[in-house]
Formats: C-alpha cells, sequence, structure tokens
C-alpha cells in the first residue's frame, strides 16, 4: 500500500439526492423510527421546515466511503461530529484524507480527518477514522 | 432540566440477533454497492465467517432492545426535541450474520450549554458476541433542545 501517506485522499463517495424514499427506507432497516425523519406533520409540529436525513444515514454513507478504499477489518476507530442537518434534495459528497501517521498497540494506525458536504460545501459531518495500514 | 442524578445510570442490558435479511436490508438502505456486504460468497472470499455489519451497525442493535430509545422515558426527553450531537466507534472483532450480540448502554455524561437552553446526554454501549468477546463500543451524545 504504497500509497497510504500523510496528504493521500480517500476515495470521494457522492449520494443521490435525499429523498423522502430514502429516509422511510432507512428509517425501516435502521430500526430508527423516529417520526420526525419520516412524517412531515410530525417534523412541522416540532419547528422543523420538513422531515430530514437522520444523521446516522449520513455516517453510514461515511462508513461505505471507508470500506470502500480500505478493508473493514482494518477500520479501529471512526467517529463524527453533526454540523448541520441534512435536509430533503440535499446532495451529499463523503470525502477525506490522512493527515497523520500513528503507531499504536505495534501497529501504524493511518487518522484520517473525514467529512460529509453539501453541494454548497457547507459540512454536514466532520469526523475521524483510525484505520490500520 | 434532565435529572443529573441518573448520570451513571445503567439500562437492562439486552440481546439481539444480527440476522442476514436485516444486513442485506440495511446494505440496500444505504446505498451499498460492494457484494461483501449483500453476497455470502463475497463475503467469504473477503475473509468473514458470513455477511459482515457494516460499521455503524451496531445502532441498529440499539434499537433492537425491550423499549425504544429508553433514556427518553427515563429523562423525560420529548423525541421531537432531540438532535443526535455525535458518534463514535471503536472496534475490536467483526459483527457477522448469525452472532448474537449482548447490548449494554449507560448515561454516560449529561451537560448543558447556552444556559441550559440546550442539555447534552450522553450515552455509551459496549457489545458483547455469543462468545464472551467485547466486538465493539460506542459513545453518543444526544442534544435536547429546551423551550
Amino acid at each position: 500500500m504504497s500509497d497510504i501517506q500523510v496528504g493521500t485522499e480517500i476515495p470521494a463517495l457522492e449520494l443521490p439526492p435525499i429523498s423522502r424514499f430514502t429516509l422511510a427506507l432507512y428509517a425501516g432497516a435502521s430500526g430508527d423510527h423516529n417520526p420526525i425523519h419520516i412524517d412531515s406533520d410530525f417534523a412541522r409540529n416540532a419547528g422543523m421546515p420538513d422531515v430530514f436525513a437522520h444523521g446516522m444515514l449520513s455516517m453510514a454513507y461515511l462508513g461505505r466511503m471507508l470500506t470502500n478504499w480500505q478493508p473493514q477489518a482494518t477500520l479501529r476507530k471512526f467517529s463524527n461530529r453533526f454540523a448541520a442537518i441534512t435536509q430533503l434534495q440535499d446532495v451529499i459528497t463523503c470525502s477525506g484524507k490522512i493527515v497523520e501517521l500513528v503507531e499504536q498497540d505495534g501497529e501504524t494506525l493511518a487518522r484520517c480527518e473525514i467529512q460529509a458536504a453539501k453541494a454548497d460545501g457547507v459540512q454536514t459531518l466532520i469526523g475521524e477514522a483510525l484505520v490500520a495500514i | 432540566m434532565l435529572d443529573r442524578n441518573l448520570i451513571g445510570h445503567e439500562f437492562p442490558s439486552f440481546t439481539a440477533d444480527v440476522e442476514k435479511g436485516r444486513l442485506k436490508f440495511f446494505a440496500k438502505a444505504i446505498g451499498e454497492t460492494s457484494p461483501v456486504y449483500t453476497d455470502e460468497a463475497a463475503a467469504r472470499e473477503a475473509g468473514y465467517r458470513a455477511l459482515p455489519a457494516p460499521p455503524t451497525f451496531t445502532m441498529v442493535l440499539d434499537m433492537e432492545g425491550p423499549e425504544f430509545l429508553p433514556f427518553l422515558d427515563l429523562l423525560d426527553m420529548d423525541i421531537a426535541r432531540i438532535l443526535h450531537g455525535s458518534q463514535s466507534f471503536e472496534y475490536f472483532e467483526p459483527i457477522c450474520a448469525g452472532d448474537r450480540i449482548t447490548v449494554t448502554g449507560r448515561i454516560a455524561d449529561m451537560f448543558e450549554k447556552k444556559g441550559g437552553a440546550l442539555e447534552f446526554v450522553v450515552m455509551e454501549y459496549t457489545y458483547m458476541n455469543q462468545e464472551g468477546v467485547l466486538v465493539a463500543k460506542a459513545s453518543n451524545t444526544l442534544v435536547h433542545r429546551n423551550g
């Protein structure tokens, strides 16, 4: 893996626009039935403009980006904060890069900065992954 | 204000089955295209004993308990007022279809910002497989919007 060094970019993952269908499917598959993601009336009563995406859906997209890049068995840690709400029709792109190589418990780990962002550049998820190399 | 005396509260552990069909449904919902997550032969070729659970799947197991988001009732939180603030996972061993995972959750911390307008609950989870091996840990912060 000679292409694993500080500065190496993780191949980006661009997702289709978030639709109500996407959210309904994710609610069913994940077991997260919070109505704020699938019931427009409920969301409006809660003061939101409409239903919005589960944060964990975008985190799952980040996970896809990571496991497309390196086998999942090499993933040691994966974390992010949710910086902005993902709305219907947003087009999310996941990206990341290696920022440091660290030695830990006898193995070399690539510390990667990762993010999900909307088409206008607003970051929705900002996080970090540690991947054994 | 949320009851800070509940910091340290541990919820009863429960066991959740990692079902093959559920993994395929989850893979579909997140748009996964790698056959490792949907095709058993591809999974075995990649070194897994069965379909592997993707990195965020332990969150799905959290929802398999007897009560949906049990901290909501305990802390008297309104589901319409919570947002997910942050999430982290630590991985030790793969979780695969056919595993039985024991999930244990606890309230690790609570704090507030903006003069109490926002309250934060930090939950921590451990995941033990049917062989008693700690396979993963997770932690998340939930934000409760007051007023």
